[in-house]
């Protein structure tokens, strides 16, 4: 008898988030990682009051990017190292459910990355960041790559290369979400009227839906035998 | 795909000849690719006439598009050979899927040297980063990381099924490619094909005159159908082959 889709994937999730409670292993490094980007950043682009403008909404999106690459290589190798992936495949659950479990996790640190980051730049680059219409395209954005990433993250822990693999696969199918995510905060902090950006936000649902049907749909490929 | 399925089914046969067995239909193809290659250069270079603004390095533009168009072809091939695999697993979707790849890299790279060699004196410059140049860039890029996708990965199955997600998955930087001079109006590229309004900021558009029309549909014609559908089928031979050898050799290995 098949454990329901929800209860499965929300037992995944659980598992997921309460060994993240007892270890911190995941946020701290990705947390890590995006403090030390931003400070790297600002001393390559040398950001003075103008520069900053312009260029913040692509140093908090590489940051989250990357930040997030980091996060779902861990992720997925601990399920795959400690046989969990295996053990899941064995149990009487509905493919799907997993990606959905795994999703959510993933999805949820990387937009704690991204919230973290929020205060932190505008406390460093003297800019408001925290935005409703910021938190907006953050929460969509977020949901973009991570719904690739979690696809390709399954897939690239099964391969020799492993973790210099994501990366490679996963920067340029997940660039329609950075375009659309990075253009529309741009707007939205050089208080540009809302008419001119709000496509961008509407791309970004029209991009999230359709990989998230794909994802859905090509994820029991990816988790055969 | 059934004269496809002919290769493999009868390995024997072209081990003995060789090359001699080419298909009738895949000879008459090659020959035929030549020769229409062959008349839409012509086109391009002499019936056609000289563009008054650009002068002669308008007449690469015969190619730069039709490489695309050619490209997006074999893209689309990917996308069909990958998702009849992951429904079938015929072997021989997955060698069309991998054609398709390899040959719409090799065109849509033919594709960016081309549109470089004409921005040098339209632009000014071999490359700027304009949204369109840089998806582009980006496609070919994504097509290679297919390619590493694959090299990376041991066991046949996983490989084949993994590159069928990937090849499905890459081909939404193809159609962020087509799409991106109308979502961002800010590239200097010009918008060539559709109803589009002619961008203002776009540099180096040119007129049609009659014979410029004709040369362009003919060239884009021959290229989107005869180059990516003979290069694929060629592709998909030697994938055959490449499998025979390995199957021989593993024979040879295991007595």
């Amino acid at each position: 008898m098949n454990t329901p889709f929800f209860q499965a994937a929300w037992a995944i999730l659980r598992k997921d988030l309460q060994t993240e409670l007892r270890s911190r292993e995941l946020l701290s490094s990705m947390g890590l990682f995006a403090l030390l980007s931003i400070f790297i950043f600002s001393f390559a682009l040398e950001l003075d009051r103008i520069a900053r403008q312009e260029a913040i909404s692509g140093v908090l999106w590489v940051t989250v990017v990357f930040a997030s690459i980091l996060g779902l290589n861990r992720s997925l190798a601990m399920e795959r190292d400690q046989g969990n992936l295996d053990a899941m495949l064995l149990a009487p659950i509905n493919r799907t459910a997993i990606f959905l479990g795994k999703l959510i996790g993933n999805y949820l640190f990387a937009l704690t990355i991204g919230l973290l980051l929020l205060p932190v730049m505008t406390v460093l680059f003297n800019m408001s960041l925290i935005q409703p219409w910021l938190l907006l395209v953050l929460v969509l954005g977020t949901l973009g790559f991570s719904t690739v990433g979690t696809l390709l993250a399954t897939m690239t822990v099964q391969t020799r290369a492993r973790e210099s693999l994501l990366p490679i696969l996963m920067l340029p199918i997940a660039l329609p979400v950075v375009i659309a995510a990075v253009k529309a905060s741009t707007s939205i902090l050089n208080n540009v009227p809302m008419g001119d950006w709000i496509a961008w936000p509407q791309i970004l649902v029209v991009v999230d839906f359709v990989y998230l049907v794909l994802c859905f749909l090509l994820f029991e490929f990816v988790i055969e035998d | 795909m059934s004269a496809i399925g002919n290769l493999s089914s009868n390995p024997n046969q072209h081990a003995r000849s060789g090359i001699a067995a080419w298909p009738p239909l895949l000879r008459i193809l090659t020959l035929a690719t030549i020769i229409a290659v062959a008349i839409g250069l012509y086109l391009g270079l002499f019936y056609s006439g000289t563009d008054i603004d650009q002068g002669q390095v308008q007449r690469l533009f015969y190619i730069h598009l039709s490489a695309f168009t050619g490209a997006f072809i074999a893209f689309c091939g990917t996308v069909l050979g990958g998702v009849q695999y992951l429904r079938t697993r015929n072997v021989q979707w997955d060698s069309i899927a991998l054609a398709g790849a390899e040959v719409g890299l090799a065109l849509s790279i033919l594709n960016l040297v081309t549109g470089m060699i004409w921005a040098r004196p339209i632009w000014n410059t071999w490359w700027t980063w304009d949204p369109r140049l840089t998806s582009a860039a980006i496609m070919c890029l994504t097509y290679a990381a297919y390619l590493m996708l694959r090299s990376g990965i041991e066991n046949a199955e996983q490989r084949r099924r993994f590159a069928s997600i990937y090849g499905i998955l890459a081909i939404t930087t193809v159609i962020l490619t087509l799409m991106i001079t109308r979502i961002r109006p800010d590239t200097i590229h010009p918008v060539v094909i559709g109803p589009s309004v002619q961008n203002p900021n776009a540099e180096g558009a040119f007129e049609f005159s009659e014979r410029m029309s004709m040369t362009i549909g003919i060239n884009s014609a021959i290229w989107s159908t005869l180059v990516p559908v003979t290069l694929m089928w060629h592709r998909v031979r030697l994938q055959n082959l490449i499998e025979r050898v390995n199957a021989l050799k593993a024979e040879v290995l295991n007595k």
